[in-house]
């Protein structure tokens, strides 16, 4: 039997510790005159347009360097995509499991294994770290070490994003959790954009170790209560944390909920995201926001719901509202951004508004829709901020009232603009309209109310997405575009396979959907069986519909 | 002869070099002082241990003798740097820590 | 009553085609799959295609009207009530028990559509050959336009609404692509917006319903939902029967979500027609008729389909009278006859053949007036204002002999294309009974005379009169490649009515599948009963009060200020303003205010904790002066207090 899993986190990982050994050895001398060079014709007129391209030895040593990097994306890819062929979509529970002691002591192990919705998400990352790497190549050309060092953060971000989505352990996923924050946090303050990218990638780091610190109290608790750290038993019907008091299951459920929802981010702790992706690359924002951020609805699903059954009733109506306060806020309000980075965010806040919306909603098609709407809401908002990075790249701004009339120098950049536009405000026939829809149709049936207040954020979408469009894309050209590239070669790769995907699994996302069901049922089975054999009054709050 | 005057040596000894740590600013001096401390304490380890009969005080002072030991080594080199870059031993002159 | 044992999918599960029995109907999906691939193609394929991809683009639709034509003739060939044919291609998405299927529904009503949209659509794709040969994006104007044929053929072919509402959105997408093809003027782009923006608005009522559907009647496929509709509350009925039309009134431009047609005639001519005149802007009266069952079983709902097609005829009859653009006049004499369409919708049954019969002649003669204003608009150096038209029908004689066939088909002259539906929907009206009956019927013949007036007023300012053109301005007759497809049109405004009506033909072919009452056409009836008389009266005042004020006076070239209904008029009612002043300005302030709480408010709290953090450590640092021995003496305290605890302790 193959390791895949284990596979898939040590790919990325070795591939992150052979890049920067390569970026290491082949660029020993920092080539400080070749940078202030560089420096200069990039920071000294925001008019230039052309990209400034590597010279010298370090130049080539960064060069190989991305390229092996590249290579290990491209081969972390083939292995998921061999795995996923492999599983079994008729089956529930995990697959590919594989179980290891670590420390004894504490009965901590190393155990992997996926069900349908981390494996889709785990494809999700794999499909977006090449794709970042190939947009993010010429990103970097103006550093001593010409990006290497932050294409060796992302492999090692990869590893741990496989990791984390494929722990079976409580415990192996906490060390995941936490040690994600680390690349990022120097991919943002090393690598990111802007003045305030060091304040910025702080913010994260500190929202995000509040959070996790106080998932480990819950951690810790789920050992002291259930005595094993291993998620196989400690959930399901049978496992070791079903027969306990439902008022400790609150606040052991709480623990995990309040990490989960800084991390996915939930309206009022998501003020750290804007910055983040304002300070970000548009890459290190696609893998924060496509990827990242999903661990938070993730783990909703996988720990809160499961582990907790009996504490779920209580939390359905308060996030429902925070849900659709997330919903509406973040639409409102990415109206209200003139960053497009800071903009897209703000979108992002409102779609994870209707993930958990439909997490918690609890019904089948809403948990579904809400599954498949993290790997959609990948593709789409990667698509997007891969765009707004183009622009980026060509007049070194993210303001929308530095661009204009954009549509006409630039045809295909705009169209591929428009088309992941669209995908955002989830246009039937492009993915995220299947989940969205799902997510609504099975709010619906938990409660009209709810779905109603939701609705208003699909033509709030369009509003925020069209008005992007027409301030950047449509009009009379400004004198100072006139010479904007349109997308090059590089480019198109990078950004082609996710407007493809997003069109292939708009028409045809049962693949997914057969992946993810199974997985759905389980937590919809177990958040209402539990809830009705409590007492009637959860039940009625819980498993309504 | 009565263990508790070697006790009450010890807390001589001790108080003796808790005052020259506070008070003196050579930093070979506070240094001695501080060794002054440790070997109270290692009599005072002894003498309890010869009250109660038990050999686990005298093994604890050789351990406190061991670590002093140590103590002296990284202890000393790091005045010999600071007089070097500095020209002076005293130890408010070393306050580079402050907030 | 039971309404609806007339729906012949209601009385058994329609039969499903497999390619043994009929293999032209198994392969109805190539009618949207053609030109979605041409779409695909010229967008892909870019600048490798601009040399031939127009005339792809154009055979393309051809060819689906080829296939249409054939899937007719099959169903002919079966029995009336065995016409509704499912056409499964594949399952879309599916969870638990939701299912949506890219099936197909090939029925008379959904043929009907899939005809007029291919022909007309072929028809204005030869046209933009000549319109827009001189544009530098014509390769992207025939892909959306491929596009949005595939879309609506999609729409009107879906035998289930998850379906339908892909087709749906996809043609507001290739409206909102077409609207705001020339992207560079900002009128364009914003007009493109809001027409996307309004919509979104209806479609959010299409959504609900659709959600409504499911949750309730369990099912979103037309023949599951329509089989539920008599065990489900009239409360539910009511609500779905609403949505719905509020989705209707997005997508036809019915009040009050009209604004967006208006401004929609930024996009190019072909587009108008096409888009914004033919088809598009019917599929809500599409929609009420394919979901009749629902507002059969709902009064209300019915009532206020009535209330809102009446409302948008008379409006949109007194835009497009005081409107001097030719373009914005006849898209507010588009939104006047698709009200009338919506009202004869609303009566249910008994109006159904009379709605989608005026639907089918008003496409033919309603794109034929908007290729000839593109023809004249071509001539005129693509000035729009007819004050500064004139005199044209001797420059433009074929322009003018096929719009004015379109503009005597519109207003009602006796046995053009118009006057057969449109007297269908009169005697549909009055039919009613009763005062509803009366007061509908007027309401129809009020907006007959609106039409008949602002249609002579838009004739006889551009065509007859002295000329009143811009200096540099040459008329002269268009290219034979935009000439042609006005004839074709024009042919189908003089007897297109006539065939569908004459011995019930139309009505024959309809009625089984949308569970249509036949009424008996007949001529005779139609000249001698007194809603015909009055038909014909009104036509004629019309047309004269306009010779009066048009014709025998000469046209002012500055519009004069006019009544306060007039100046009401050319602001289209203030729908503008009223849009602006309910939601725009509100929802400014709101986002305004909300990012000014996020700044200040929330994101401060976070900051603002952080902040104490920081102040506090750097007090506690302070503590911390770098004298060695003070921190010995601190350390001194410490054991003492410690040692002392002890000591009192124990």
């Amino acid at each position: 039997m193959i390791p895949w899993l284990t596979i898939a986190i040590a790919l990325p990982a070795i591939g992150a510790v052979a890049v920067w050994a390569l970026a290491r050895a082949q660029a020993p001398a920092a080539d400080t005159a070749q940078r202030r060079r560089s420096e200069a014709a990039t920071g000294g007129g925001t008019d230039t347009i052309t990209e400034v391209r590597p010279a010298g030895p370090a130049a080539v040593g960064a060069e190989n360097a991305k390229r092996a990097a590249f290579g290990f994306s491209l081969a972390t890819l083939a292995v998921v995509v061999a795995m996923a062929l492999r599983f079994d979509t008729g089956a529930g529970g995990l697959q590919f499991e594989q179980t290891h002691e670590w420390i004894p002591r504490f009965g901590v192990h190393y155990a992997v294994g996926v069900d349908g919705i981390a494996l889709v998400l785990i494809l999700l990352s794999a499909v977006l770290v090449p794709l970042v790497m190939l947009a993010a190549w010429r990103e970097h050309d103006d550093r001593e070490d010409g990006g290497a060092g932050y294409f060796a953060l992302i492999l090692a971000l990869q590893a741990m994003m496989v990791g984390v989505f494929a722990a079976a352990d409580v415990f192996l996923f906490y060390v995941f959790f936490e040690a994600m924050l680390i690349p990022v946090y120097f991919m943002i303050g090393r690598y990111g954009r802007g003045e305030q990218r060091a304040r910025a990638a702080v913010k994260f780091l500190l929202y995000s170790l509040v959070g996790g610190l106080i998932m480990l109290v819950a951690v810790i608790g789920v050992y002291v209560v259930g005595g094993t750290f291993l998620w196989t038993e400690l959930a399901g019907p049978g496992g070791a944390l079903a027969g306990i008091e439902t008022e400790l299951a609150v606040w052991l459920f709480l623990g995990f909920f309040i990490a989960f929802a800084i991390k996915a981010p939930m309206w009022p702790v998501h003020t750290w995201l804007p910055d983040a992706a304002q300070a970000s690359r548009p890459g290190t924002a696609v893998l924060l926001v496509g990827v990242l951020d999903k661990v938070g609805t993730y783990g909703m699903l996988r720990y809160c719901l499961e582990l907790f059954p009996s504490a779920v009733s209580a939390f359905v109506w308060p996030v429902v509202a925070l849900s659709l306060v997330s919903i509406v806020y973040g639409a409102i309000l990415a109206i209200g951004q003139s960053d497009m980075m800071r903009l897209i965010a703000y979108t992002s806040v409102s779609h994870f508004g209707f993930i958990t919306l439909g997490i918690f909603a609890l019904t089948e098609q809403a948990q579904a829709g809400a599954a498949l709407y993290m790997v959609n809401h990948g593709f789409a908002t990667g698509a997007l901020f891969l765009v707004v990075g183009f622009l980026i790249a060509r007049r070194g701004s993210a303001q929308i009232a530095d661009y204009g009339g954009v549509q006409k120098v630039a045809p295909q950049l705009a169209g591929v603009f428009l088309v992941a536009g669209l995908a955002g405000l989830a246009l039937p026939g492009l993915a995220p309209f299947v989940s969205e829809f799902l997510v609504l149709v099975g709010v619906y049936a938990f409660n009209p109310v709810a779905a109603v207040v939701a609705v208003i954020g699909v033509v709030l979408a369009a509003l925020y997405i069209l008005w992007m469009f027409q301030r950047t894309m449509t009009g009379p050209t400004p004198e100072k575009l006139s010479g904007l590239k349109d997308l090059n070669l590089r480019e198109k790769w990078a950004v082609g396979p996710l407007l493809a995907l997003l069109i292939v699994f708009g028409l045809y996302p049962q693949p997914l959907l057969d992946a993810i069901d199974p997985a759905v049922e389980r937590t919809v089975q177990i958040g209402t069986e539990d809830a009705s054999a409590t007492d009637g009054a959860t039940a009625e709050e819980g498993g309504e519909g | 002869m009565d263990p508790m005057n070697y006790i009450v040596l010890a807390a001589l000894l001790f108080t003796i070099g808790a005052v020259g740590v506070l008070v003196r600013r050579n930093a070979i001096i506070v240094f001695m002082c501080v060794e002054l401390m440790l070997n109270a304490c290692n009599l005072a380890f002894v003498a309890f241990a010869r009250m109660h009969g038990d050999i686990e005080g005298q093994v604890i002072a050789f351990f406190v003798m061991v670590v002093a030991a140590a103590e002296v080594v990284v202890g000393l080199a790091i005045i010999m740097q600071i007089f070097r870059t500095r020209r002076s031993a005293s130890l408010d002159d070393a306050n580079l820590l402050k907030n | 009553m039971a309404v609806t044992q007339h729906h012949a999918y209601l009385a058994a599960e329609p039969a499903v085609a497999t390619a043994a029995d009929s293999p032209v109907l198994s392969f109805a999906w190539l009618l949207f799959a053609l030109p979605l691939a041409g779409a695909a193609i010229l967008l892909l394929g870019g600048r490798r295609t601009d040399k031939w991809g127009h005339l792809l683009a154009t055979v393309l639709p051809i060819a689906s009207f080829a296939l249409a034509a054939l899937i007719l003739f099959d169903l002919l060939g079966r029995a009336g009530d065995a016409r509704s044919v499912s056409v499964p291609v594949y399952e879309w998405f599916a969870v638990g028990d939701f299912s949506a299927g890219v099936n197909l529904l090939v029925d008379p009503l959904s043929i009907s559509f899939a005809l007029l949209i291919t022909f007309v659509g072929s028809l204005i794709h030869v046209y933009s050959i000549g319109y827009m040969a001189e544009d530098p994006g014509r390769r992207r104007f025939f892909a959306y336009l491929n596009l949005f044929v595939a879309a609506m053929l999609v729409l009107v072919l879906a035998d289930n609404f998850v379906l339908l509402f892909l087709g749906w959105e996809g043609v507001g997408l290739a409206s909102y692509l077409l609207i705001g093809f020339w992207q560079y003027k900002p009128t364009a782009a914003t007009a493109a917006k809001k027409a996307f923006l309004i919509n979104r608005v209806g479609d959010l009522g299409l959504l609900v319903a659709i959600m409504i559907m499911f949750a309730v009647l369990g099912a979103v496929s037309f023949s599951e939902v329509f089989a539920a509709v008599p065990g489900a509350s009239d409360g539910i009925l009511l609500a779905i029967g609403l949505l719905l039309l509020l989705g209707a009134c997005g997508k036809s431009a019915q009040l009050p979500l009209q604004a967006w047609l208006l401004d929609a005639m930024e996009g190019p001519t072909p587009v108008s027609a096409l888009i914004h005149a033919a088809t598009m802007v019917t599929a809500g009266v599409y929609l009420i008729v394919r979901a009749g069952p629902i507002f059969e079983g709902a009064a209300v709902a019915q009532t206020a389909v009535l209330a809102v097609g009446a409302a948008t005829m008379l409006a949109g009859g007194i835009i497009a009278s005081a409107k001097d653009d030719i373009k914005k006049s006849l898209a507010g004499s588009t939104m006047s006859q698709i009200g009338m369409m919506v009202l004869a919708a609303g009566l249910g049954p008994a109006g159904y053949v009379a709605a989608i019969a005026h639907l089918i002649t008003h496409g033919f003669f309603k794109a034929g007036l908007f290729l000839g204003a593109g023809s004249v608009m071509h001539a005129m150096n693509e000035g729009v204002d007819m004050r500064r038209y004139g005199g044209l029908a001797t420059k433009m004689p074929i322009t003018f002999a096929t719009f004015g066939l379109g503009y005597l088909a519109i207003i009602g002259v006796p046995l053009l294309s118009g006057w057969w539906t449109k007297e269908s929907i009169i005697s549909a009206t009055f039919g009613v009974g009763g005062t509803t009956g009366l007061v509908l019927g007027s309401a129809v013949i009020a907006g007959a005379l609106l039409t008949a007036f602002y249609m002579s007023r838009m004739v006889f300012m551009t065509f007859l009169g002295k000329p009143r053109w811009e200096e540099g301005v040459h008329p002269h007759e268009s290219p034979a490649n935009m000439t042609v497809p006005m004839v074709l049109l024009a042919i189908g405004s003089l007897g297109l009515g006539a065939f569908l009506m004459l011995g019930d033909r139309f009505a024959g072919f309809l009625a089984p599948a949308v569970g249509a009452e036949v009424h008996h056409f007949s001529v005779a009836h139609a000249f001698t009963a007194p809603y015909g008389i009055a038909a014909l009266v009104v036509l004629v005042l019309g047309v004269a009060v306009a010779w009066a004020m048009y014709l025998r006076k000469p046209v002012a070239q500055v519009a004069p200020k006019g009544s306060f209904v007039t100046v009401a008029a050319r602001k289209e009612l203030y729908g503008n303003e009223i849009n602006e002043g309910l939601l725009m300005r509100p929802g400014q302030v709101l986002t305004k205010a909300l990012v000014t709480i996020e700044d200040k408010v929330i994101d401060a709290a976070v900051n603002g904790l952080g902040a104490g953090v920081r102040d506090s450590s750097s007090g506690l640092g302070r503590a911390q002066t770098g004298f060695a021995r003070s921190y010995a003496l601190t350390m001194l305290f410490g054991a003492v207090i410690v040692a002392a605890t002890l000591v009192v302790r124990l």
